[in-house]
């Protein structure tokens, strides 16, 4: 038996070997000299598991006695996950260079990251849960931290830390009540203890707790103070990093938890993940307005876009997960592409991340500033972008699960949100002559702009069969 | 007779205190580390007396697994504290703002 355990672990376990090999190799040969190898080496890792983990599986296997599962629900995070960091990590070699931190840890953290994600999504227990999600946060404080001599670096280091320490510790004063309260970690046995009716306080207390921590991990507002600090302080190409795949892991994590584990008390947990969604729509719309720095404008931009994919698993229904696992990958796609561009922003050989340094750059770039308004106006849900398409997805679930004024406050804040995406459109075609941007970009960089803005248009038709996919993911994880 | 509520008592009074040190705390970033560490450790006194109440093994590995992650923890924040402090040369708790808005 523990060997066909182990098989359904292969991925997480070659990622792990490889990670462990990866920093072997680095301190006994040259290095930081090897980094750029291996940032190559581990996005192309990446590339064959997900491809791997696509190919391979099916159906739903459970290892370790329900400890960790591998179904079509952990396999579609699994395959965002890996990709979103692949992507991340060719991007970022260009810029870590130019400032000197091209460290041979940073693919090496990156790659601990992903394997703490793919437990995440893949935890059946309350404990697989725990190990899983520190071994990704305790990777991500290091490399908020990774310009060691840069201030800002460190302080959002040291923030990210302090408030990550918090939200677990929240998360496991929760789950050792859950614990308490059922008699056991397995969520496939705290199903059965959180029966409808007769939901015992203590784990409802203990659901409460384990909800606010995984709202700090996924950035919702009440628990979004963090962000904005982390995003601005951090380097530009870790931000990336941040923003996309931790976010659709925490996401995957958060959906896993209330189904598997509370899915008999949806009315429970229902009213507590609409409020999480609402504040965060109107929160990450309204205090996005006043922001000149992009870095953070993007971090207020991701606690809105949360909102959203939280307005899916509000509804608690298949299309509900369904239209979050969309929404998560569009936005993952969306994220990249911009990212690719905001890592390019420099002047004088210096990188820029104020908005105004945008003034006029259509007149000067007009095919990158063609790219970046479609992808502005695809995160600002402006039809017929997919970005759109997107938000009526969690929009319709919302309302088929008659949470009328939940879509309602969600057409309202994307109202609001468009107003600062379209300023930055602004910027760039009407903004005042200043001295020039520079935009020299690296090839790969040019190529996720240009490859996630095509995306955004062409997507359209049939989001490339990932709605088929995600379908089937929901349904493994909803009954 | 000490029952399970008794316990359970003192962790939420432990973990009351560790958040409140968190937030309540003006001074330095290294008690921040130590209210952390008295969250975590009040989660372990209720695994453990729920372990011990049900009779059932499983919380007293949870707890086994949350030390170790304490201490890794532990050991990662202290290195960032060092890092933040050869910049700014301070750790007093004010001084973590350079970013705002």
């Amino acid at each position: 038996m523990i060997a066909q355990d182990l098989f359904t672990l292969l991925p997480e376990i070659v990622l792990a070997l490889y990670a462990m090999a990866a920093l072997m190799f680095g301190v006994w040969t040259g290095k930081d000299r090897t980094a750029p190898m291996l940032v190559w080496a581990t996005s192309g890792i990446f590339i064959a598991l997900a491809l791997w983990i696509g190919l391979n599986g099916q159906g739903t296997t459970m290892a370790f006695g329900g400890m960790f599962i591998d179904d079509s629900f952990s396999r579609f995070a699994k395959i965002t996950i890996l990709v979103a960091a692949a992507a991340v990590l060719l991007m970022s070699q260009d810029y870590l260079a130019k400032i000197g931190i091209l460290k041979f840890e940073y693919p090496v953290l990156v790659s601990l990251a992903a394997v703490g994600m793919m437990m995440m999504v893949s935890s059946g227990d309350l404990i697989a849960l725990y190990m899983g999600l520190e071994l990704q946060s305790l990777a991500l404080y290091v490399i908020a931290a990774m310009h060691r001599d840069n201030t800002r670096s460190t302080e959002a280091g040291l923030k990210y830390f302090v408030l990550g320490a918090l939200s677990s510790g929240l998360l496991l004063y929760g789950a050792s009540l859950v614990y308490g309260y059922s008699g056991t970690t397995l969520f496939s046995g705290i199903i059965g203890a959180a029966s409808e009716g007769d939901l015992s306080l203590g784990l409802l207390f203990g659901l409460v707790f384990v909800m606010a921590g995984l709202a700090f991990k996924v950035s919702a507002a009440p628990f979004h103070m963090w962000t904005p600090d982390v995003y601005e302080g951090s380097p530009t190409p870790v931000t990336a990093f941040f923003a996309t795949a931790p976010k659709v892991a925490a996401m995957c994590l958060f959906a896993r938890v209330v189904f598997d584990a509370f899915g008999n008390v949806v009315s429970d947990w229902q009213q507590i993940i609409a409020f999480l969604s609402v504040v965060s729509m109107f929160l990450g719309a309204i205090a996005a307005i006043g922001q000149t720095d992009i870095k953070r404008l993007m971090a207020y931009s991701s606690i809105a876009h949360m909102g959203y994919a939280l307005m899916g698993l509000a509804a608690g229904t298949v299309e509900g997960v369904q239209s979050m696992l969309i929404y998560m990958a569009i936005y993952v796609t969306m994220n990249i592409g911009t990212f690719a561009f905001i890592l390019c922003m420099e002047r004088d050989g210096q990188s820029v991340t104020s908005i105004s340094a945008l003034n006029q750059f259509s007149s000067r770039e007009p095919g990158k500033a063609l790219a970046l308004l479609i992808l502005m106006f695809s995160l600002a849900g402006i039809p017929p972008l997919v970005g759109f398409f997107a938000k009526f997805g969690v929009l319709l679930a919302a309302v088929d699960a008659g949470l009328v004024w939940l879509a309602v406050a969600g057409v309202i804040a994307s109202a609001i949100g468009a107003f600062y995406y379209l300023r930055i459109v602004y910027y760039m075609y009407f903004g005042e002559e200043t001295e020039a941007l520079e935009a020299k970009m690296p090839p790969v960089q040019y190529a996720f702009l240009m490859a996630s803005a095509v995306i955004m248009l062409v997507g359209v038709a049939g989001f490339f069969g990932v709605e088929g996919s995600a379908l089937a993911a929901a349904e493994a994880l909803v009954n | 007779m000490i029952g399970l509520e008794h316990y359970l008592t003192v962790a939420a009074a432990l973990f009351v205190i560790g958040i409140f040190g968190i937030f309540l705390n003006r001074k330095n970033v290294i008690v921040i580390l130590m209210s952390i560490e008295l969250m975590l450790l009040a989660v372990n006194i209720n695994l453990v007396a729920f372990s011990a109440f049900l009779g059932d093994l499983v919380g007293q590995v949870f707890t086994l697994f949350v030390l170790t992650v304490a201490a890794a923890e532990a050991a990662i924040g202290l290195a960032i504290l060092v890092c933040f402090f050869r910049n700014r040369g301070t750790i007093a708790v004010e001084d973590v703002s350079n970013m705002r808005g």
